[in-house]
């Protein structure tokens, strides 16, 4: 699998600093699970969170802190997060937050074949799974601010070009694009927006296309 | 191979490096107090908390002034701390390294129990890699890794005051979704454009050192 688009460079940056809205977090994590390139870049932003750290300021701990911390180790220590397993065509994260793998996912429709699920991730931004049948295109579609798409199965094509497994398209509010999958698999994308967009299937279709959502 | 996974845009030059005298020089003098690895893998074989002592005492400072510029209270800056210092303890066994520095990994730490407990939101972590048969520990790694990070440190160090505050408000800015954006690149901001000038800086000083040394 070669990937061809990748994350940019202050998306990797944000996410090493941990500045990235929940939902792009994961789409990010998604991406470095598919991409030894950017995950090794996003490692380099960790080296330099890591200098910083270590050349940044000293602020005093409390007095008996290390006492404190000493006597810490001999008892119960902060509780870990189990580690998700990659589930079929979901990386770790993602099946993390699914739950389990394709067959997992409640899709609801959203008009010509195409089907969402939303993700809960925190405030801020949406993340969302896109289910595209094969040959079909996902209406024209704005956003506010930034929209990650990565796909995790099938390609789809745009105007700015095509996007198979592993790839990942960075478009702005400037961008109305309509995604249309490639013949072949049906395509299934993770998307991360930063506006949380209103739920299509709740607005009636006319509203839908005057409002271009 | 550790380079590709570690540090590969600042890094890379690591590689180049190869000044094997120092790095038996290093070997030879890895004992010192300032050998966070060694420490780390102290407290990773041994348990020894003494090393954990002399860890503490370094790093806990130094995440507590990071979550304080991270917007955190000085009380919850000095419980979070706590935290971090105690994750390492716990999770001292994952340390490799030929794979990180104990810096970066103490910052990965810090980072993201500052998401936990100041933004209390979750963050997505990558798939753990799958190494394969466990390998052999690679001494020349680690070495090859600490001295890189002494490089970026140095480099650091060396930027001009204002890209040094402009990467240190980067990483430690607790920044508003409108900056965000800003951040994340799209649209185009003054900010990024200076970010990018910065590391760029920051990535040639390290390949000038480089060339200048092999």
């Amino acid at each position: 699998m070669t990937i061809r688009h990748h994350l940019s460079e202050p998306l990797l940056m944000a996410y090493a600093a941990g500045h990235l809205p929940e939902a792009f977090s994961l789409v990010v994590a998604t991406h470095l699970s598919l991409c030894d390139d950017c995950r090794a870049r996003a490692g380099a932003f960790e080296a330099v969170g890591g200098a910083l750290l270590d050349a940044g300021n000293e602020t005093a701990m409390g007095d008996q802190a290390l006492d404190r911390a000493l006597a810490r180790l001999d008892g119960p220590l902060p509780p870990q997060r189990p580690e998700a397993r990659a589930a079929g065509i979901f990386p770790a994260p993602l099946a993390g937050y699914v739950g389990g793998d394709l067959a997992t996912v409640r899709w609801q429709r959203v008009g010509g074949g195409v089907r969402q699920a939303i993700l809960p991730t925190g405030k801020g931004a949406m993340a969302r799974l896109v289910y595209i049948p094969a040959g079909k295109a996902v209406p024209d579609h704005g956003h506010q601010g930034i929209e990650l798409t990565l796909v995790l199965q099938g390609a789809f094509a745009d105007a700015a070009g095509r996007y198979d497994r592993g790839d990942v398209e960075i478009s702005d509010d400037a961008v109305v694009h309509t995604p249309t999958a490639l013949a072949g698999l049906d395509c299934i994308c993770l998307t991360a927006a930063e506006a949380p967009l209103r739920f299509r299937g709740l607005i009636p279709r006319v509203a839908q296309r005057w409002l271009r959502i | 191979m550790t380079e590709s996974i570690g540090l590969p845009s600042f890094g890379a030059m690591a590689e180049k490096v190869g000044l094997r005298r120092k790095r038996e020089a290093a070997l030879a003098g890895a004992e010192d107090e300032t050998d966070w690895a060694g420490l780390l893998v102290r407290v990773r074989d041994q348990q020894d908390r003494a090393a954990f002592a002399v860890l503490f005492r370094h790093f806990a400072p130094r995440v507590k002034g990071y979550l304080m510029k991270s917007g955190a209270g000085a009380a919850l800056a000095e419980e979070c701390a706590q935290d971090v210092m105690a994750v390492l303890w716990q999770k001292a066994h994952l340390f490799d390294p030929g794979r990180a520095s104990v810096a970066t990994w103490v910052f990965t730490i810090a980072r993201n129990r500052q998401i936990d407990a100041l933004r209390r939101a979750r963050r997505a972590e990558p798939e753990a890699l799958d190494w394969g048969p466990a390998p052999e520990p690679d001494q020349s790694d680690a070495l090859a890794l600490q001295e890189e990070t002494a490089l970026l440190g140095q480099a650091l160090a060396a930027l001009p005051g204002p890209q040094r505050v402009l990467i240190e408000r980067a990483f430690y800015g607790d920044l508003s979704h409108g900056e965000i954006a800003a951040e994340t690149g799209l649209p185009l901001g003054t900010i990024k454009s200076r970010i990018r000038l910065a590391l760029d800086k920051l990535r040639r000083q390290m390949t000038n050192r480089d060339d200048g040394r092999t």
